[in-house]
């Protein structure tokens, strides 16, 4: 058990979190069609790591916070440009922005010596969840004992906060953004900025992001805010329904693609354990697809029954 | 470093690199050209779930033909492997948005995570296994060239030009697609099989540049160029041919950049290249830049500013603006002490007679042909027939004497 406590608890707590903070917002961005911002985020929060990294000397939280969060609002700024000015549909001139800057993050990464810090891009991609032990857990006493809590991976209070304040944000802007994400022409005559919410929108999911970024790789990051929402979109008719269920399915998806990741090789007989990363946004990817199948409100109003 | 840029883009920096820079060029030209097909569909991110679907399959790929004994790290079979995975996302795609009610973003979204978590675990795999330390996989998330062998670069110097070839071949029946799918029916041509095609030669594409540009960044390849080339034209065979030109000078130029230095990935280097010229069109490019933008804003404004000028001076009101005063004063409307000079006399009265004809105009003709087109900026020479102009003037009344001059 103490393995447990010191090897596994708190990679799977982080990964709970790190996937309730990206599928909350994740649930509004589908309903948005933004689906794929969270893909945007989190090639751009590349760049804005490296060069806070560069700025400053150190793998930190806040200047890495602080860079990918810039580049986040530059990315959102080049989006708009391109979009206004050229006349280019949203998704290409999406598509030309985020690329663009992951090219120059991966650019500006292989020209710096990073081999003393822990970053390079399969890093940023993967995560090292498995990594984020606690050593000082010697039994299920040093829950409460502060030395030992002391010793957690400081990832672990990091995302805890960001997937609070996140809950927390939603919860007190609930009608608001109701409103705003099925009807914007009648939210905004009821006098709800409906420009604010949806920016503040895009900024929370990069703040998701950057925090879930940092500890468990971009892989999960986009794969929570859209896989668990789609699921759950598929179960009900009520967005209320539909944020519990993606919460239940993120909450699932990071424990039994931990627990996969990380005892399914012995069960194979194999030695090593696989990407609890990948193997969560695969379980993810399996509840979609069940959904896909079998959920109750999967299809189309109005199409037609039988098919498929 | 300039010297090695230069021997690498004539060719002198060895056999392995001119092929990597033909190959690339060859790719840039089919990615942008059959790119734009995908961009003017409105489906260009749907190539990001096609390039993170490979994933898996190049590592099934790798497992099967080390589990048959052969050599894992054949690229032919590599590529065959991320093909399969790559056209089974594309169906999911496709399956998820016809037969659910979740939108095609939603669907692309899914389909990359999950195959990208996927092809993830699998390289996990094969880095346990006792061949897979040194499988070199990684290098087809961010392409590397360093490491390519000559059959390799033969491999995408023949695909790149097999590409081509059918994007020349099918252009006609994918351009009427991409606009106007429901004509496009009418006309006898199989939508379906027009855009299967299309994705076919975007799997293509991005199958044949995973060894160059990697799997993430291959998008930019499909991506960028045909939004280039859109800022600089109207019409659709210059778009196409803007593009290839576009990706090829791109995948030519960061191939040989890349090439002439030690840590400048190809794949990055190409996309930054693309990305420049971007940039240079979006300032530059007539109409859509911004350049031509804020030039046409400030003819706009000058026209406005004069034309309350021109009012104010026939009416004997002030002039406070100073940017009215400054557009009156430049083109000899006005004396620097505010008195109109002859020549400004005459364009005032000539402006607030026009004013007078509009408002007659508009009484007569009170369809939004002609009155609707009434904004104070357009002359009335341009909308009414001199025949019309002198029956208003009739009703109106000659030109008084103040308004000599005039017309």
């Amino acid at each position: 058990m103490d393995a447990f406590l010191q090897l596994s608890l708190a990679p799977i707590l982080i990964g709970v979190l790190s996937a309730i903070a990206c599928a909350l917002p994740g649930n509004f961005l589908i309903l948005r069609r933004q689906a794929l911002i969270g893909d945007a985020i989190s090639h751009v929060v590349l760049p804005g790591i490296v060069v806070a990294f560069l700025a400053t000397g150190v793998i930190a939280a806040l200047p890495m916070l602080v860079g990918a969060a810039g580049a986040a609002l530059v990315a959102v700024v080049l989006i708009e440009t391109i979009k206004r000015v050229g006349r280019i549909e949203p998704g290409a001139a999406m598509g030309v922005v985020f690329t663009a800057m992951f090219a120059g993050g991966v650019l500006l990464l292989e020209q710096t010596d990073t081999s003393a810090v822990h970053l390079d891009v399969e890093h940023a991609l993967m995560g090292n969840l498995e990594s984020l032990i606690w050593f000082d857990a010697a039994g299920w006493g040093s829950l409460v004992d502060p030395a030992a809590l002391a010793g957690l991976p400081p990832e672990l209070p990091r995302i805890a906060v960001v997937a609070a304040v996140i809950a927390l944000l939603t919860f007190v802007f609930w009608r608001p953004l109701k409103l705003s994400t099925f009807d914007e022409g009648f939210a905004a005559t009821v006098g709800v900025p409906t420009r604010t919410i949806g920016l503040a929108l895009v900024a929370a999911s990069a703040v998701a992001a950057v925090a879930a970024f940092d500890a468990v790789g971009s892989i999960i990051v986009i794969a929570m805010f859209i896989c668990p929402p789609a699921a759950a979109r598929l179960m009900t008719n009520r967005l209320e329904a539909q944020v519990g269920w993606s919460i239940v399915f993120a909450t699932v998806s990071a424990i039994l693609g931990y627990v996969f990741a990380g005892y399914g090789p012995l069960w194979f007989g194999a030695q090593n354990a696989v990407s609890a990363a990948g193997m969560i946004a695969a379980v993810s990817g399996a509840i979609l697809a069940v959904a896909c199948v079998a959920a109750p409100h999967r299809r189309r109003i109005g199409a037609a029954q039988g098919q498929g | 470093m300039p010297d090695a840029i230069l021997s690498a883009l004539l060719f002198q920096a060895g056999y392995n690199a001119a092929l990597v820079a033909i190959g690339s060029a060859l790719l840039g030209i089919a990615a942008g050209a059959g790119g734009t097909f995908l961009f003017l569909r409105k489906r260009a991110l749907i190539s990001d779930a096609v390039a993170h679907a490979t994933l898996p399959g190049i590592g099934l790929a790798f497992i099967a033909m080390v589990a048959l004994g052969g050599d894992g790290r054949n690229l032919v079979g590599l590529l065959a492997g991320s093909a399969v995975s790559a056209a089974v996302g594309l169906l999911l795609v496709d399956w998820i948005v016809r037969h659910t009610r979740l939108a095609e973003d939603v669907a692309i979204g899914a389909v990359l995570s999950v195959f990208f978590g996927l092809g993830i675990v699998l390289l996990t795999v094969i880095q346990t296994m006792s061949s897979g330390r040194q499988a070199g996989l990684e290098g087809f998330l961010l392409g590397s060239t360093a490491g390519m062998l000559r059959q390799d670069a033969l491999v995408i110097a023949v695909g790149g030009a097999l590409a081509l070839a059918v994007l020349v071949l099918l252009r006609r029946p994918m351009t009427l697609v991409a606009f106007d799918p429901g004509y496009a029916a009418a006309r006898g041509v199989r939508v379906q099989a027009v855009d299967l095609a299309m994705m076919g030669l975007v799997l293509a594409v991005t199958v044949i540049g995973l060894k160059v540009v990697g799997l993430i960044l291959i998008v930019a390849m499909l991506i960028i160029p045909p939004v280039t080339a859109r800022l600089w034209s109207e019409r659709t065979d210059t778009v196409v041919a803007v593009a290839g030109l576009l990706g090829g000078l791109a995948g030519y130029l960061g191939a040989a950049i890349s090439a002439s230095a030690p840590n400048l990935p190809t794949g990055p280097i190409i996309v930054l290249v693309s990305f420049s010229l971007f940039c240079f069109s979006l300032l530059m490019a007539p109409s859509r830049g911004v350049l031509a933008a804020a030039v046409r804003h400030r003819r706009f404004q000058r026209r406005v500013h004069r034309r309350q000028g021109l009012l104010a001076l026939a009416r004997n009101e002030p002039i406070l603006d100073p940017l009215t005063l400054k557009v009156l004063r430049r083109e000899g409307l006005i004396r620097p002490d505010k008195v109109a000079t002859d020549a400004g006399r005459a364009r005032a009265a000539k402006a607030l007679r026009d004013e007078r004809r509009w408002e007659v105009a508009r009484r007569m003709h009170q369809d939004e042909g002609t009155s609707g087109r009434y904004d104070g900026l357009t002359s009335i020479e341009t909308v009414l027939t001199p025949d019309e102009i002198a029956a208003i003037d009739a009703e109106i009344g000659a030109p008084r004497l103040a308004d000599q001059g005039a017309s």
